[in-house]
């Protein structure tokens, strides 16, 4: 089986976002599950710094050798940061999918949301009853 | 048949009809008539046909008269092209693709973009996707349409609008036939400026204004070309700004087919090539190192990317494409033109004659390419039926189009029009008959 890495201090989704807590904003990215499964990226379409997204609604795009696969938003808020160096480096979500590949900043409307998302435990079974 | 579907006869197959609702008599028409006799009947009835071939023909607006080599012909026919379908396998489909790269990259030099799709249905439908394009790029919902964009292109992005929550602004036409300054139309919502190069009236643009009054707000700048024939002589419109440029290429050795099927192009700058819609071809190499051309950036396109993809176009003009290649690969960079200036030197010796005609005036003071405006005393109807009874065809009655300028027409000069032709052209408009 091969082996993902999965952070201890990061909330996960079932479409394989991950949420770190920056103050009131939610940073996101996609997870190592995520990025191996999709292989070489080549592109990433992000939404401008404003705008607003809402829980579980597409809020970009990400494209790959083999596939193409919206991003879904973890939580609802307005888009307050937007890695934009992503651009021209896709593969940095290859490389360092938790760090230099992180997409966007949310400030999070509602806190409640925090609820529905999975802890470390909870995503890793998700990831191994995927992997088999 | 009868025999087949278990009915005695003809009469029990109607039993159910009333005897009073049926017809009681034989149909009056005439009798079946053999395929000589139906051959020579049509024949005498295509003959009644008014085209480029027997009059002499100075109507454009949106689709031109064009010599068309017979070498177009014999080569797009060549059984290798048939079928050029969708050229998914790479593997069994290099001709089609390399064609369609050709196309490209003639595009890009003609329009002075960077990237060119592999064609649209016609120029409406490219003028209306560039208008979607440029509202994705920068997600804005105004589009700046110029008046002097051809009325049947006007209405088609209407209708590909409609439903958006988009918002069509008209820009009125200048005095001299350009279209008047565009300052105080564009603003921070509007998504792009889409103007026609040369425009419905022949007028060729100020592009680099257009482009500037666009970009000072963010704005992108469409340009949709009519005649594309005219590329190969103005200057590009990519290198005065424009961001994207689209229109029709039936010019390009497609012949008029009584209105289409048509060719539309598109191009636009590299940094928006993920807005583009249409098929993509590119260049690559494969496992050996050799040279092979395959569909590229997929993603964008309808079966991929379903309800989310840049357009519901998942096709392309794959044999007017192919007769246009091929149009312009046969007369090369000089040819073309060689053949542009030929068209321009006809309209200007036309413009010329009717300037020297008391009873002809051109309304319109702006440069033109092969197309202009001529006023004319009475009625434009009355002028047209005059040319026609000496065997031409004058060009397009503009009283729907264009009532402020009075009676007035709309011609064409290609390289078909004789001098002799246009003398007889502007005699008839002026009045005299034969």
């Amino acid at each position: 089986m091969a082996d993902y890495e999965i952070p201890d201090d990061l909330s996960f989704t079932l479409e394989d976002e991950w949420v770190r807590r920056e103050g009131n904003n939610m940073v996101v990215g996609i997870t190592d599950f995520a990025q191996q499964q999709l292989g070489d990226i080549v592109f990433v379409e992000l939404p401008p710094v404003g705008s607003v997204v809402s829980r579980g609604d597409p809020f970009g795009v990400i494209e790959s050798v083999k596939a193409v696969s919206d991003l879904y938003a973890p939580v609802s808020g307005e888009v307050v940061d937007v890695n934009t160096d992503l651009a021209d480096h896709p593969e940095a979500v290859n490389e360092d999918c938790y760090g230099d590949g992180w997409m966007i900043a949310i400030a999070i409307s509602s806190e409640d949301e925090l609820e529905s998302l999975m802890d470390v435990p909870a995503y890793r079974q998700h990831v191994d009853d995927r992997s088999e | 048949m009868l025999e087949a579907i278990g009915v005695g006869s003809v009469e029990a197959l109607f039993a159910n009809v009333a005897q009073k609702h049926r017809l009681q008599r034989p149909l009056a028409i005439p009798a079946a008539a053999s395929e000589q006799e139906l051959v020579a009947e049509f024949s005498a009835l295509a003959a009644r046909n008014v085209h480029h071939a027997s009059h002499d023909w100075f109507l454009g607006a949106g689709c031109y008269a064009h010599f068309i080599p017979s070498a177009v012909d014999a080569i797009a026919s060549r059984s290798e092209f048939y079928t050029a379908y969708t050229p998914y396998q790479a593997e069994i489909s290099q001709g089609t693709l390399q064609a369609i790269f050709e196309w490209q990259t003639m595009i890009c030099g003609l329009t002075g973009l960077e990237v060119s799709n592999a064609s649209m249905y016609d120029g409406a439908s490219a003028a209306a996707e560039a208008a979607l394009m440029a509202m994705r790029i920068t997600r804005r919902t105004k589009v700046v349409v110029a008046n002097s964009v051809h009325p049947h292109y006007r209405e088609v992005i209407r209708t590909y609008l409609r439903g958006l929550e988009a918002q069509i602004v008209a820009a009125p036409r200048a005095a001299d036939g350009r279209t008047a300054a565009l300052a105080g139309l564009v603003d921070g919502g509007t998504a792009c400026v889409l103007l026609q190069q040369p425009n419905f009236w022949g007028a060729i643009e100020d592009v680099a204004a257009a482009a500037a009054a666009a970009h000072a707000h963010g704005a992108k700048l469409v340009v949709v070309v009519g005649e594309a024939l005219s590329l190969a002589l103005l200057r590009s419109p990519g290198s005065l700004g424009a961001d994207i440029v689209c229109g029709e290429g039936q010019s390009f050795g497609v012949p008029m087919s009584l209105g289409g099927p048509n060719l539309g192009f598109m191009a636009a700058r590299m940094a928006s090539v993920r807005n583009l819609p249409g098929r993509l071809v590119g260049q690559t190499v494969d496992g050996e190192g050799r040279r092979g051309f395959v569909l590229t950036l997929s993603t964008r396109e309808q079966h991929i990317r379903r309800e989310r993809a840049t357009s519901n176009i998942c096709t392309n003009q794959g044999l007017c494409l192919l007769m246009a290649t091929v149009y312009l690969s046969l007369l090369g960079r000089v040819g073309l033109r060689r053949l542009a200036e030929r068209n321009l030197a006809k309209a200007e010796y036309a413009k010329a004659r009717v300037r020297a005609t008391r009873e002809l005036t051109l309304p319109l003071t702006a440069p033109t390419f092969n197309e202009f405006v001529v006023g004319v005393r009475g009625s434009a109807a009355a002028a047209l039926e005059r040319a026609l009874e000496v065997g031409i065809v004058g060009g397009l009655d503009l009283a729907s189009y264009a009532p402020e300028l009075g009676p007035a027409l709309l011609v064409c000069t290609t390289e078909l029009a004789t001098r002799q032709a246009i003398d007889r052209l502007v005699a008839a408009l002026a009045g005299e008959r034969p």
